[in-house]
């Protein structure tokens, strides 16, 4: 995941294999580094936690969303049957909530689906006018990145350096944003 | 983080002991017991009382029926021989059933804990013969369509709609449907065990690849048969009324308890020191897969409801009916009481990751689910077997100790017959380092 506000001078780690990535991870962070975020063309079991992220907020922001298309479903609902129009259908009663649970629940998913589909693009810093933020293209192919800010660390720059290439990095490069 | 545990020995025997046997017996033994008591009690007229509170049915195809067969005290007893037989042999089928997806699948996860779903089919022949015995000894008092009156025109009994169902509703037709469900079950369930413990002797992938083709070919005969058997099994009982959801209905029901008995016999194992590969990782999937069929079975129960609802025809509305207000009320509670051992807290329960990795949150759900689902066949076979003299006596306990004692025994030594997990197959490395 990128952050929006990406930008200063990186240090991008490149390795090869996702086993050494992941346990240079451990190597690098107990070596005093501060990783800003690690690039893989694929998931890698294990990566998140031992980078230390916190857990996803992505559930809370799909009750969110679900608990709105409930709402909106009830309220579509009522105010349509039970208040500006009431029919009575097949002997129940013109508000009979049981028959709206389909409504409530497709709603519910709808908003849900679209609200997260948002919250990607939102989260991923993606849009028809955003430039996205690369490392290094070859993590979109075989490589995989792991990118250091150097402004959040106090090591010196030619340590780092050492400190990836100690930990397996194949390469070391600079990359200012 | 799983992967960073060392991983146990691979082999372990599951123990049968002489300690869990002697507890068996002695269940079995109370359920032999409490059903004597409550055969006693019916039989000498001590639960009559019941129905003298039971109002009258819930509408005229009820009193139809009870016009010409009278209700007698041992129709309470087959019926609920019925209703554990069912139900049994749903949690013991639901274990092939289990195998199989997972083998069409090419599942590694799974295969820690394999042996558990492999063990369960073996109690087939036991409700297999049990159904047959109940339809020999008292199809007749349970059935309403195996009166021979309903489809001879010159009889007082003619009934036009049963008449119609005659091709499939015939007691030859049936008979060889029933046996074929158990022979087709517990046969192609013997194939793949018996693939399964040859693999621990020989190894290679020859037994996987095979294992996948008669898993595939048992989805293929259940997917039919699932259906069907619940239209003979359960559906038939209310003759007149059917529902194109019923098949899926059942099903849903069978597979939730499955899953919720491997489950709980996973937690229960581990918490016996067996099992000690199975991470976190794997109970979460267990959860998931207890919280998503727990949705589904919801799903379907809605929906079938739902449309009878909505379309208010009375031949349709008469089950439920009968269900929430009939005979005196007596299945409301039953009825209230299923959906929210069913769904309402298994699903909040379940909901949050954490709880999917905890023990005793899994165990907690798995006996909801569990006894939930026998209030579900329950609410479907009582009503139209025994109508208003339904009811929770010792009859109804000890017949569920009895058949939940043989289930559990047949199950323990299965898993005591081999190795508790399969040390040759090809995903074993998989399912050791599973991580989610």
């Amino acid at each position: 995941m990128s952050d929006a506000h990406d930008n200063g001078k990186f240090l991008v780690g490149i390795f090869d294999d996702d086993d050494v990535v992941l346990q240079a991870v451990k190597e690098v962070k107990n070596a005093g580094v501060r990783i800003h975020e690690v690039y893989s063309p694929f998931p890698i079991h294990g990566l998140d936690v031992a980078l230390g992220h916190p857990r996803t907020r992505l559930g809370i922001a799909a009750f969110l969303f679900g608990l709105s298309g409930t709402l909106t479903a009830l309220a579509l609902t009522f105010y349509t049957e039970g208040f500006d129009w009431p029919m009575i259908v097949g002997g129940k009663d013109s508000y009979s909530p049981i028959v709206y649970v389909p409504v409530i629940f497709e709603l519910t998913v709808l908003f849900c689906a679209l609200g997260m589909v948002g919250t990607f693009l939102v989260s991923n810093g993606l849009g028809p006018t955003v430039k996205p933020l690369m490392y290094d293209l070859r993590t979109t192919d075989n490589k995989f990145a792991m990118a250091i800010d150097l402004s959040k660390n106090n090591i010196g720059e030619s340590d780092i350096e050492q400190i990836l290439k100690k930990s397996g990095a194949a390469e070391v490069n600079v990359k200012q944003f | 983080m799983a992967s960073a545990h060392a991983i146990p020995s691979l082999d372990e025997e599951f123990e049968f002991t002489a300690e869990s046997k002697r507890r068996i017996m002695i269940s079995l033994g109370v359920g032999v017991v409490l059903v004597a008591i409550g055969a006693y009690l019916l039989a000498s007229g001590a639960g009559s009382h019941e129905t003298h509170v039971a109002a009258h049915g819930a509408g005229g195809h009820e009193a139809h029926e009870g016009a010409h067969h009278a209700y007698k005290w041992t129709n309470r007893l087959w019926a609920n021989v019925w209703l554990n037989a069912i139900y049994f042999t749903g949690a013991s089928v639901i274990g092939m059933f289990f195998l199989s997806y997972n083998y069409l699948a090419q599942a590694g996860w799974s295969v820690a804990f394999k042996r558990i779903p492999e063990a369960m089919p073996a109690f087939l022949p036991f409700t297999g013969i049990a159904v047959l015995l109940v339809f020999f000894i008292a199809g007749h008092d349970l059935f309403h369509w195996t009166h021979p009156g309903l489809y001879d025109k010159a009889s007082p009994e003619f009934d036009p709609i049963i008449n119609g169902k005659k091709g499939f509703l015939n007691t030859p037709f049936y008979l060889i449907r029933v046996v074929l469900y158990f022979v087709l079950w517990y046969g192609l369930w013997r194939v793949l065990r018996n693939f399964s413990l040859q693999e621990d002797l020989y190894g290679g992938t020859d037994y996987y690849e095979k294992s996948i083709k008669f898993g595939t070919a048992f989805l293929l005969v259940f997917g039919v048969t699932s259906s069907t058997s619940a239209w003979d099994f359960v559906m038939s009982i209310d003759t007149h009324w059917f529902s194109t959801m019923f098949g899926w209905y059942t099903l849903a029901s069978w597979h939730v308890t499955g899953l919720a008995i491997i489950t709980l016999t996973v937690v229960t194992l581990r918490e016996q020191g067996y099992l000690k590969w199975i991470n976190e990782s794997h109970l979460h999937d267990l959860g998931k897969f207890m919280f998503a069929f727990t949705i589904f079975w919801t799903y379907v129960w809605f929906a079938q409801f739902m449309l009878i609802y909505y379309a208010n025809l009375p031949e349709e509305t008469i089950y439920y009916r009968e269900r929430f207000s009939g005979y005196g009320g007596i299945y409301k509670a039953p009825f209230l009481v299923n959906l929210l051992l069913c769904f309402v807290f298994p699903f909040l329960i379940l909901m949050t990751r954490d709880a999917k990795r905890t023990h005793i949150i899994l165990k907690l759900a798995a006996w909801c689910i569990i006894v939930g689902h026998y209030f579900d066949f329950y609410n479907n076979i009582m009503p139209g077997t025994v109508g208003e003299h339904a009811g929770f006596g010792p009859i109804e306990f000890g017949m569920i100790l009895i058949f939940a004692s043989g289930f559990v025994w047949s199950l323990y030594s299965q898993l005591a017959k081999a190795n508790l997990i399969p040390k040759n197959h090809p995903m074993l490395e998989e399912t050791l380092h599973h991580d989610i």
